[in-house]
């Protein structure tokens, strides 16, 4: 059901993928996506909260992500002046201080942020192998009670319980601790059947014939030993691109072929891998 | 394919769900209580009649990564749908098949590895290995006259002792590879040199005696070994005991990491922590049996680089491949596999068991091609070759 959900809102989803997004919303459960970049993880993310019509929050991880910038942090800036301003007046300083840290001076930072919202948010924390070690273990008591403790206020628990996804490339294994907590999908390259669909659903304007030599072709190139492999995003871009300059059969003129690679390939390394005699044999072997 | 039958004393869901939670359990999913509380949640919010939604929603709780979301479906399979035979309860005890073979009774869940049926798989083992052992009259071995056990080929060498000595061996080495110190000093409490410098520069505040003394010493930068052992047919014989050095190697350290490979890859570090050697040891030879075939070297170092690679290889790395050579790949493709290995900054061994036999050369296409790429490339055909690899890594 929720996969015909997602199919109206132009994201195909396998079986796997809509069970698990399916349960995470039933059993209230982070769910943690793997999976090569460009397979559409983030974009689970966002399709769901198109869905459930609500708020996204989204924490990019980066290496060095702190606390400060992703939970709270408190407004130095702000204290201080009114610690100045304050200066002369009659309050006594532990009402002074009880007003330094109230709600007024605290900056929210995404994680807090989804969890003092009344509507539940969807809130994607992607690429969170990125993030330092650290950083998971911030995670886990969010991730499990849904509250985030500040020392100088309390404990803050969940006006609502977000619909977490967190996105992972792999690029480090995670805790076992924050798997744990997770329901846990993995999102492969689409088969040829599901990119076609994909294809379709994206760009609607382009002929039967064309769509079919390009998922080809981009299927064979993911066979072939590249750095990097297209993922989904650069098959769109890619089939709007050949769009745009008019083609409508790939094996016609390799030149224009070749130019368009542009989209698929990103590295050197893959560009000089793909010459045009590949490029034609792909291609060819597809009419 | 029929559904698993249960005694009627298993009946409850939730009691079969516990078992098939053991079941994932014995192969190596970290799955506890949560999880089948989970499961039993999960089966209230979706068609429990349906087999394939059962499947995934199991799927998505109980796997936690990769490697076990591959997994998964052939051990769902196993349990839920072997075939219209009986599975026991959670209580009862198979006896008879106990006391008729002790292997057996090591491994309650033979007869559920995806693809083997049972018990005859088991004893496939023995046989193969018996097979082979009475064959090593006509092996071109270079064991001489000497009776040191430790010279005699590997593949005649199966009892428990020597499996052991593999991989007491297999310590031995991980340890000097691992034992690196950088060349730079770091200021440290309790160094072994004194930081001359610093002692000076603070002697100035007390006139030039120096009262406070500072060290340093070399830190620690060890390697992380990463094996990588061909299980396929060529190496079957040798594979218990390498297996048990793999377990050596992987079994003292968390960053090692361990993988099998025939015509697929895979990946078995956590197994290979498995406290009980034996255990580990069998269950590995299962899973590495359960594929057979060909050997497609080149193809799983592809699949290494592509998959694991970026995660476990780096400047630090040791990359440790066992195997004899004989792939089925182009040699071209394996050339290239290493090279992009390579190209991580790693070092590479290739640890081959014929190489120890006389007159072998590296003829092999895949051999040939991968020598160039190649760190060292030493032979292991006995334990007192493998011993004596350890100046050779020390040095590397």
């Amino acid at each position: 059901m929720l996969q015909e959900q997602l199919l109206a809102q132009g994201y195909v989803a396998s079986d796997e993928l809509s069970m698990a997004l399916h349960l995470s919303v039933e059993l209230g459960r982070p769910l943690l996506l793997e999976g090569a970049a460009g397979v559409g993880k983030t974009e689970v993310a966002k399709m769901l909260a198109q869905l459930r019509q609500c708020q996204l929050i989204r924490l990019q991880c980066y290496e060095g992500l702190d606390a400060s910038s992703a939970i709270y942090e408190w407004n130095y800036q702000r204290q201080l002046l009114s610690v100045r301003a304050n200066q002369d007046s009659s309050l006594s300083v532990d009402e002074l201080e009880e007003h330094l840290f109230s709600e007024k001076y605290l900056l929210r930072r995404p994680l807090l942020e989804a969890i003092s919202q009344v509507e539940p948010p969807v809130l994607l924390i992607d690429e969170v192998d990125r993030a330092d070690e650290e950083f998971e273990a911030y995670l886990l008591e969010l991730l499990s009670d849904f509250q985030i403790s500040i020392p100088e206020m309390g404990t803050v628990q969940a006006l609502s319980r977000p619909l977490v996804v967190l996105t992972s490339n792999g690029s480090r294994d995670l805790s076992d601790a924050l798997r744990r907590r997770c329901l846990y999908s993995f999102v492969d390259y689409p088969d040829t059947r599901t990119e076609m669909a994909i294809l379709q659903h994206r760009v609607p304007a382009i002929e039967q014939r064309l769509a079919t030599q390009v998922v080809g072709f981009v299927q064979a190139l993911r066979r072939e030993e590249l750095e990097k492999n297209p993922g989904i995003a650069e098959t769109l871009d890619w089939a709007a691109a050949l769009m745009g300059l008019g083609v409508v059969d790939l094996a016609a003129d390799p030149q224009v072929l070749q130019a368009s690679l542009v989209c698929l390939l990103k590295t050197q390394a893959d560009r000089a891998a793909i010459p045009t005699e590949v490029a034609q044999r792909l291609s060819g072997s597809l009419a | 394919m029929k559904v698993t039958r249960f005694v009627a004393r298993a009946s409850g869901a939730s009691e079969r769900m516990a078992g098939f939670m053991a079941h994932l359990r014995d192969n190596g999913l970290p799955v506890g209580v949560n999880e089948t509380v989970r499961v039993l949640h999960a089966l209230t919010r979706v068609d429990p009649s349906s087999h394939d939604e059962v499947r995934l929603a199991c799927k998505a709780i109980c796997a936690r990564s990769a490697d076990q979301y591959d997994q998964f479906d052939e051990l769902f399979e196993a349990y839920w749908l072997n075939a219209g035979r009986e599975r026991p309860g959670l209580y009862s005890v198979e006896s008879r098949q106990f006391s008729r073979n002790t292997r057996q009774a090591q491994l309650p869940n033979a007869g559920e590895l995806p693809g083997s049926d049972g018990s005859a798989r088991v004893d496939d083992v023995d046989d193969g290995r018996e097979g082979d052992a009475a064959q090593t009259g006509e092996g071109k071995l270079i064991a001489s006259g000497s009776r040191n056990i430790e010279k005699i080929d590997l593949r005649e060498l199966m009892t428990p002792e020597s499996v052991e000595r593999a991989e007491r061996i297999a310590s031995q080495l991980a340890a000097a590879m691992r034992d690196r110190h950088s060349r730079r000093q770091r200021r440290a409490s309790r160094g072994s040199r004194l930081d001359l410098r610093k002692v000076l520069r603070a002697s100035l505040s007390t006139g030039g005696e120096p009262l406070q003394l500072y060290r340093t010493r070399r830190p620690d930068r060890p390697v992380n070994i990463v094996a990588l052992l061909d299980v396929s047919g060529s190496m079957l014989v040798y594979s218990r005991v390498f297996l048990a050095f793999l377990k050596g190697l992987v079994s003292h350290d968390r960053r090692t990491d361990a993988y099998l490979f025939h015509t697929s890859l895979v990946r078995v570090s956590d197994v290979m922590r498995d406290s009980d050697t034996l255990r580990a040891v069998n269950r590995l030879s299962l899973m590495a049996q359960g594929f057979g075939g060909g050997t497609r070297i080149a193809a799983n170092l592809q699949q290494f680089n592509r998959q694991y690679a970026a995660q476990c290889v780096n400047g630090r790395s040791v990359v440790i491949i066992f195997s004899d050579g004989y792939d089925t790949d182009p040699p071209e493709q394996m050339a290239m596999a290493l090279h992009r290995l390579r190209r991580r900054g790693c070092r590479i061994l290739w640890l081959n068991p014929l190489k120890g036999w006389k007159d072998y050369e590296p003829v092999a296409a895949g051999m040939a091609a991968a020598l160039p790429h190649l760190d060292l490339f030493a032979a292991a055909n006995t334990l007192e070759n493998l011993a004596a690899l350890e100046p050779h890594l020390h040095a590397l």
